[in-house]
């Protein structure tokens, strides 16, 4: 066999001194670079295996352990990065796409990191969470445009029904996760977790195991391509069903789960064949225009007789806009944008990075745009893709999101690290895999601790920031970008974020 | 009395409770120490069976009709009064091996670094947390 | 001219409603407003005035100013093309010593020669269309039987300028402004008015941004950069068109807290929910409290948490509504009834329904 000309992205230095040699890096690395002895108390490494997940450096007792990306050498060229060499070579290797797990990794302007928040100072007070309520409660659903109100004397007869809502306790939830892509216990964390903090998970669309239908109040279910699992009693058992059409790591392309991966609690969910790939097509096939997504909105309301709403997710592209506005049309009672830095658990690199734009841009654009068209309390907005920390959140709503969905954020909060390598079923945290040995190494009891550990952090956090503004109810915050400026950023750019320049006062 | 328990499902075979169990016992309780430069090396109170990819961590279950304190000639191995663990004074302790034939567990280890005693689990001496529990990552040992 | 920014201020607000229709003059209010003179700082004071014009009382009485009185003819032509100008006049204004050049201010009253039922639709675009398209003019009021009078200058001496105290009135409202910079432009004094609401408010509404956007939803375009014109034109909206009534603007703008609603009885519950969730692009966020004026009452409330002061008080048949207590004291010494306004309530009193002791009114030339 041909040598590679591909080289090991990772350093791994072992401290002789301090290594004990008791090989519990050997036994935590799936990908074997480690190699105890028998005889000797020595441990070697392999580093071309290594993908930097960092598993071994967090168990090693001695902290013996460095994990590095390794400086590679090639002379420094500013048109040709490593990135592009080592793509050829592999590619020159294999032949085939460049596979990737979670979002994309380029350095693509953030925008949350351009966009600074407001607070009050002397002219209004701002408020103490601590000493006062601060109300985060939001409900997605359609809202109509105004209460038929009818005056008995002096009481009111309300004749509008509320459309179904889904009611949050923090504007945050765990975005759509596919058991098959994630294994059972990372799923029962982000389930629990739900039901723990109040808010909800998505099934992705994978189908959902039987265990999980008691957790129905808090799951969103997912429709999409491959329609995998998906039936009377999936579509019922859920508090809200979403449809899937695009996702912002991979617009325009469908779905991958590798065979590896589909074991045989998966293939039973998905109703699939045992380690077939399961592979959903780009388009539904059923969908070929904004009228069809029309028909099966309506279909699958009428299935779950109105009771819930149903979300449409599309990516965000370039005309996100546009498009929004038509699935709004269509009947949507939540749209779900997903943005160019949304994970996966495997798309290739060349679309994961190159395809969509950022959630940022595609929020602001839409939330407007629903406005000027007088139709945007027909559907809550929904925003993925890229959310790190509560400030983006916050970002988010003030630039018009109802409520935000964390993916990564909320796989991080479960010990991902951020390898890339969800693909592979490899996943050394336990996650991304449906390996037996590496599924076990998540608890669901600590990872569902962890989780809504994060997410009362972060509606601390936001309600920090909510009582320095001097509000005390998100949904004075939600749309509200005089309360957003922006650093660092062109004229052009401000103005598709419809935020002002930081200085400019009111 | 509290006890140890074992969560099979989510023990991930790092054998990290046996490592720290070790240094636990060990005479400086340091781990660098306790593996590269102490002679004889201490051992383990615990260990971690492994079949395919079930593993479990298994110490002395400090049972309440503890075969071994019944078999032991000498009342070596006897229950505390304070605590309810089953401890093995050293000092009375002939090696006999009684105790290790009679564990249903095949928890007892034979000490034959100085001279031939049974050894087991203390419990770390009568801590809030034994030190196995303490050190497992993924809680697949709890103390309740 | 027109200012651009979204100037914060504190203020003081006053409001005298007669439930019996008596007619007053403006001294009292300007009594009242002048008490509080350390609430504002010269930079802004107005007046709005019901029932002063009982000739023209079934016209739309428009008050205008003109920056640029050449820009005279545009807005009149736009007035034209819906109404008929039955009279106009300019607004009479008398120099005194500490103001001494003020813009052009005409009044026109207007017959409405369209359809009846878009009647007030019609005149707010009018108003819009004059508002945002025609630089150098700027419509103040809009309403029937009612006119606002405002400028830059303590209260006190606007109340002068304009004469207040040859009008009558059965409701009067007051507004004394302290904005943090340079306010500068007459227009952008307060009360606010459109058709017949006149509003003034003391706060800064940190949810502003948002209800901009919302009332967008609804063809309601802000150019004012002022809290109290978001806050007139969401009372327009809900009040007129959604037809809910004033004593429940509390439920949405300083609504409840979810924790209290859940422990609301059904079918409050239902009622009030409903209320939050469709509307909370109108929550009205941050400190305030607001005096609103409309034909034949005047009603005042208070934010959420309560973070501006607002005092209501009854003496006979008069209802007063103040920033302080002093303020009414000093018009009305001795009085049946006192109360401060406890956080999103609203306390609302109509012409001939009852005075203080509960008692019906007899109503003379509302
Ligand atoms: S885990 Fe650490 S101490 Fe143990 S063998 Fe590996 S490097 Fe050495
Ligand atoms: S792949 Fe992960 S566990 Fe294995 S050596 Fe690299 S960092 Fe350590
Ligand atoms: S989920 Fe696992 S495989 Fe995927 S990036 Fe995170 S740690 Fe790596
Ligand atoms: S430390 Fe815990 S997970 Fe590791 S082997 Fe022991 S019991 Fe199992
Ligand atoms: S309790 Fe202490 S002595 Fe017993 S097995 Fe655990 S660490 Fe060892």
């Amino acid at each position: 066999m041909a040598r590679s000309l591909l080289f090991p992205e990772f350093k791994i230095e072992r401290d002789k001194e301090r290594c004990i040699a008791c090989q519990v890096c050997v036994r935590q690395c799936a990908n074997d670079v480690h190699e105890g002895s028998d005889t000797e108390d020595t441990v070697v490494s392999q580093e071309e295996k290594c993908v930097g997940c960092q598993r071994c450096v967090n168990l090693c007792p001695t902290n013996a352990l460095t994990v590095q990306t390794r400086k590679d050498g090639f002379r420094p060229n500013g048109n040709w990065e490593d990135r592009h060499l080592r793509g050829i070579y592999k590619q020159a290797e294999t032949g085939g796409i460049l596979l990737t797990g979670m979002g994309c990794d380029r350095l693509y302007p953030v925008y949350w990191d351009h966009l600074l928040l407001n607070a009050s100072q002397v002219t209004n007070p701002s408020i103490d969470p601590l000493r006062e309520p601060i109300e985060l409660t939001t409900y997605l659903g359609k809202k109509e445009e105004k209460l038929d109100i009818h005056w008995e004397g002096d009481s009111p007869v309300v004749r509008t029904r509320l459309a179904p809502q889904l009611g949050l306790e923090v504007p945050v939830i765990f975005s759509a996760m596919s058991y098959g892509s994630i294994s059972y216990n990372a799923f029962r964390s982000l389930a629990e977790a739900a039901r723990e903090a109040g808010t909800f998970c998505n099934s992705g669309e994978g189908g959902l195991h039987p265990d999980f239908y008691p957790f129905g109040e808090n799951i969103i279910v997912q429709v999409a391509s491959g329609r995998f699992g998906v039936h009377r009693d999936y579509l019922r058992v859920a508090a809200a069903v979403e449809i899937k059409i695009g996702q912002g790591a991979k617009p325009g392309i469908g779905g991958h789960l590798p065979g590896e991966k589909v074991s045989k609690e998966i293939s039973r969910t998905r109703k699939i064949p045992l380690e077939s790939d399961a592979i959903s097509p780009a388009p539904h096939h059923d969908i070929y225009s904004i009228e069809d997504l029309e028909r099966l909105v309506f279909a699958i309301k009428e299935a779950i007789n109105y009771e819930k709403p149903v979300a449409v997710k599309i990516a965000a592209v370039h005309n996100v806009a546009a498009i929004a506005s038509g699935v709004v049309r269509a009947g949507a009672d939540i749209v779900t944008i997903d943005g160019i830095r949304g994970g996966t658990g495997a798309a290739p690199q060349v679309i994961r990075d190159n395809v969509g734009i950022p959630i940022e841009l595609a929020l602001a654009q839409v939330d407007e745009r629903l406005r000027l068209e007088g139709i945007r309390h027909h559907s809550s907005l929904l925003i993925a893709g890229g959310i790190r920390s509560s400030a983006d959140v916050i970002k988010a709503i003030a630039l018009g999101a109802d409520a935000v969905y964390v993916g990564t954020a909320a796989l991080v909060g479960l010990g991902c690290h951020l390898c890339q390598k969800c693909y592979t079923g490899k996943c050394n945290w336990g996650i991304a895999t449906q390996d037996p040995v590496l599924t076990k190494r998540l608890n669901p009891n600590i990872g569902r601790r962890r989780l809504v550990n994060l997410l009362r952090a972060w509606a601390f956090e936001i309600k920090e920031m909510l009582g320095g503004m001097g509000v005390n109810a998100i949904e004075s915050l939600r749309g509200n970008r005089e309360h957003l400026r922006a650093v660092g950023l062109s004229r052009e750019e401000c103005s598709v974020l419809g935020v002002k320049a930081a200085g400019e006062g009111w | 009395m509290k006890h140890i328990k074992i969560h099979e499902e989510y023990c991930i075979g790092c054998r990290l409770c046996e490592i720290n169990c070790l240094v636990k016992h060990s005479h400086t309780g340091k781990i660098i120490k306790a593996f590269k430069e102490e002679s004889p090396r201490a051992f383990p109170r615990i260990r971690v069976e492994e079949e395919g990819c079930l593993s479990f961590a298994l110490q002395c279950r400090h049972c309440e009709d503890a075969p071994c304190v019944e078999n032991c000639m000498t009342g070596a191995m006897r229950r505390d009064k304070e605590n309810a663990t089953v401890l093995c004074d050293e000092e009375k302790c002939v090696g006999c091996w009684m105790c290790i034939m009679s564990c249903p567990c095949g928890v007892i280890k034979r000490e034959k670094k100085t001279r031939r005693i049974a050894s087991k689990c203390d419990l770390c001496g009568g801590v809030d947390e034994p030190v196995c529990v303490a050190h497992c990552p993924n809680e697949a040992l709890t103390y309740e | 001219m027109r200012d651009p920014f979204r100037i914060p201020s504190g203020c003081a607000v006053s409001g005298i409603l007669n439930l019996d229709g008596t007619h007053v003059s403006g001294e009292k209010i300007i009594r009242s407003i002048e008490v509080m003179h350390e609430r504002s700082n010269g930079l802004g004071g107005g007046f709005a005035a019901y029932g002063i014009y009982p000739e023209y009382a079934e016209l739309y009485a428009f008050h205008v100013l003109y920056d640029d009185p050449l820009t005279a003819k545009d807005v009149e032509a736009i007035l034209k093309r819906s109404c008929t100008i039955e009279h106009s006049e300019e607004i009479p204004c008398k120099e005194t010593e500490n103001i001494q050049n003020w813009p052009v201010f005409k009044r026109y009253f207007l017959r409405y020669r369209g359809r009846s039922d878009c009647e007030d639709d019609e005149v707010v675009r009018m108003v819009m269309e004059v508002n945002s398209g025609i630089h150098g003019a700027y419509i103040v009021s809009s309403g029937k039987n009612m006119g606002v009078f405002k400028g830059v200058g303590y209260p006190e001496d606007i109340g002068k300028l304009f004469q207040l105290e040859e009008y009558q009135g059965y409701c009067w409202i007051a507004h004394g402004r302290f904005p943090t910079n340079s306010a500068g432009w007459w227009g952008g004094a307060h009360p606010f008015g459109l058709l017949s609401w006149s509003v003034v408010h003391n706060g800064e509404i940190s949810s502003y941004g948002i209800n901009r956007r919302y009332l967008q939803n609804f063809g309601y375009v802000c150019n004012l950069q002022t809290d109290t014109e978001v806050i007139t034109y969401l009372v327009d909206l809900l009040v007129r068109k959604h037809n809910i009534r004033i004593p429940y603007l509390g439920a949405v703008f300083a609504s409840p807290f979810w924790e209290q609603i859940e422990k609301m009885e059904e079918p409050k519950k239902e009622f009030f929910t409903s209320l939050r969730t469709i509307y909370g692009g109108a929550l009205l966020n941050g400190p305030f409290s607001i005096i609103v004026g409309f034909p034949g009452g005047m009603f005042g409330m208070v934010d959420r948490i309560k973070l501006r002061p607002m005092l209501a008080a009854w003496k006979d048949s008069t209802f007063f509504l103040s920033s302080e207590e002093c303020a009414i004291r000093e018009i009305a010494p001795s009085l049946d009834r006192l109360v401060a306004l406890r956080a999103g309530e609203v306390i609302s009193e109509r012409v001939g329904e009852r005075n203080s002791h509960g008692q019906k009114l007899t109503v003379s030339g509302v």
